[in-house]
């Protein structure tokens, strides 16, 4: 079986630019991987690409040929959809056609256009990730939703506010040097607990903001990389998919997260690692909660040490095993839809050594990805690897 | 919203208006709510309608300061998951101050009318 190699990346900056339109962003981002990977468009065999809520933001459907022609590719294209794992899931299916032996090289994208809609609009559409009829039709909202699982963390593991408010801090800090993160500021715990609420437990700064903006990966073949002479030396060597109930009120567990766990378990076994492997990773943090529940559904800590893990200090750039490098959903920003394909491009430029913390994991050979959709019913992860 | 009814969950919130809540049981025991045509724990296809327990507990719930449009006069309001057994169900809890809404609470259910844009909402009432 071929490995399958990420031979370029690109990303725009996340953020607020209502005006731009998705395609736009996409085509900044496209550009950008084609020219770090070398690979000419017209080796493109399909566009793989995600995308969550572009029938509300942008009254455009069917966005897959859209995104290939932005890109300026001539090939088949599909949209993949599953709420905040739509990007992820785009990915795994890459993965899964290079390996079968179907493709050779591919485009593989995401993109979200979000603040033009507002945030009482994007905090709707958002919601759609829910059971519309039992969750949101009952007034919740997605951090409600988030909500509801820390409080009943608290209730079944404790832990408290204050906690999570480290994992905040942490994820802020590591933006600052990433030049394409929503927010390069520094925070303290004081900051996250004085925040305006947003849903109890959680606050303004315990949650991902609105973001805009695009990720794009070429993804190729070993073969392929190694005849043309690629420098593409990280490899997707690990992929795994879990799904669970899609309403909290009809789950085994409110306080652990078993779609990601089976999707961990999947991950690990066809990379042929183990947790203890894993250097570092990025995990989808779009409110504090969801990186404890993300560190312990994959066996990155303990159950109910999770919690713990940012304020002592585990996770933090200079931990065991720094989470969120890039600043995380929660600093970086989460365009939906880009959101799984640009924790692949931050990984890859972590391990290749040129992303702006490059340093914190300078001796780093194995880094996990790990994207949620909804409260997570759906869950991809990726291991990644240098290989060459 | 359009005023095409959802068949099954119109049909529970017209029960529980009228007071006779009802969840959906399987051969084996297993709880759902409709519309529902096949049992999650065993997949079994022969549904039938059981009354609903009348007292459940919190589980877990939220204040909700940033709420959708559809709510926004509602705001801020108390979401909560509350066990009846059975079955789980997500409603507002309602008829207590904000700051006495606590996990374990004992309610019952109720519907009661959103004021942003008068839609039915499932609701829980400290019993």
């Amino acid at each position: 079986m071929s490995d399958v190699r990420v031979a370029g990346v690109g990303l725009t900056s996340f953020g607020n630019t209502p005006e731009r339109t998705g395609r736009d962003l996409f085509a900044e981002a496209s550009i950008e991987a084609f020219d770090d990977s070398g690979v000419p468009r017209d080796d493109v065999e399909a566009v793989l690409y995600g995308n969550f809520m572009g029938e509300l933001s942008e009254h455009q459907g069917h966005q897959g040929p859209l995104m290939a022609e932005a890109a300026g590719v001539h090939a088949p294209a599909t949209r993949y959809e599953s709420a905040c794992a739509s990007g992820g899931m785009a990915v795994r299916e890459a993965v899964k056609r290079v390996r079968n032996g179907e493709n050779d090289v591919l485009l593989v994208g995401g993109t979200e256009r979000m603040t033009n809609l507002g945030t009482g609009g994007a905090t709707e559409a958002l919601a759609i990730a829910a059971d519309d009829l039992w969750e949101v039709r009952a007034g919740m909202t997605f951090p409600g939703a988030y909500a509801l699982m820390a409080k009943a963390y608290f209730e079944e593991f404790g832990g408290e506010h204050e906690d999570l408010a480290h994992i905040a801090v942490k994820n802020h800090e590591n933006a600052v040097p990433n030049e394409k993160a929503q927010y390069r500021s520094e925070i303290d715990v004081a900051d996250v607990l004085e925040a305006p609420q947003v849903a109890s437990p959680l606050g303004l700064y315990d949650s991902c903001p609105i973001s805009d903006g695009a990720a794009a990966l070429v993804i190729t073949s070993e073969s392929y990389a190694e005849e043309h002479d690629l420098d593409a030396p990280v490899a997707i060597t690990g992929s795994g998919q879990g799904g669970d109930r899609m309403a909290l009120q009809d789950r085994e567990y409110l306080a652990r997260s078993p779609a990601a766990r089976s999707a961990g378990e999947e991950a690990y076994a066809d990379a042929d690692v183990t947790a203890d492997d894993v250097d570092f990773a990025e995990v989808h943090d779009c409110f504090t909660i969801a990186e404890v529940l993300a560190l312990e559904a994959l066996d990155l800590e303990s159950t109910g040490e999770g919690i713990a893990a940012a304020r002592d200090g585990r996770t933090t750039a200079d931990g065991d095993h720094p989470i969120n490098l890039s600043g995380g959903l929660k600093a970086k920003g989460h365009p939906v839809g880009a959101t799984g394909v640009s924790q692949v491009a931050e990984v890859t430029s972590l391990l290749r050594g040129d992303h702006a913390n490059s340093d914190h994991v300078a001796d780093a050979t194995t880094a996990l990805t790990h994207n949620a959709g909804g409260t997570v019913a759906s869950a991809v992860v990726h291991v990644l690897e240098v290989v060459a | 919203m359009s005023d095409v009814r959802d068949a099954g969950f119109d049909d529970w919130l017209d029960a529980l208006e009228s007071g006779d809540p009802y969840y959906l049981e399987c051969p084996e025991g297993h709880g759902s709510l409709p519309p529902r045509r096949v049992c999650l724990e065993c997949g079994a296809t022969d549904l039938e309608q059981r009354p609903l327990p009348d007292a459940g507990e919190l589980e877990t719930f939220t204040i909700t300061h940033v709420p959708t449009p559809a709510f926004e006069d509602d705001a801020p309001y108390a979401t909560a998951v509350a066990d009846f057994g059975p079955v789980r169900v997500t409603g507002q809890v309602v008829g207590i101050d904000l700051e006495e809404v606590e996990t374990g609470l004992t309610v019952e259910p109720d519907v009661i009318t959103s004021e942003t844009d008068g839609e039915r909402v499932v609701a829980f009432r400290p019993r």
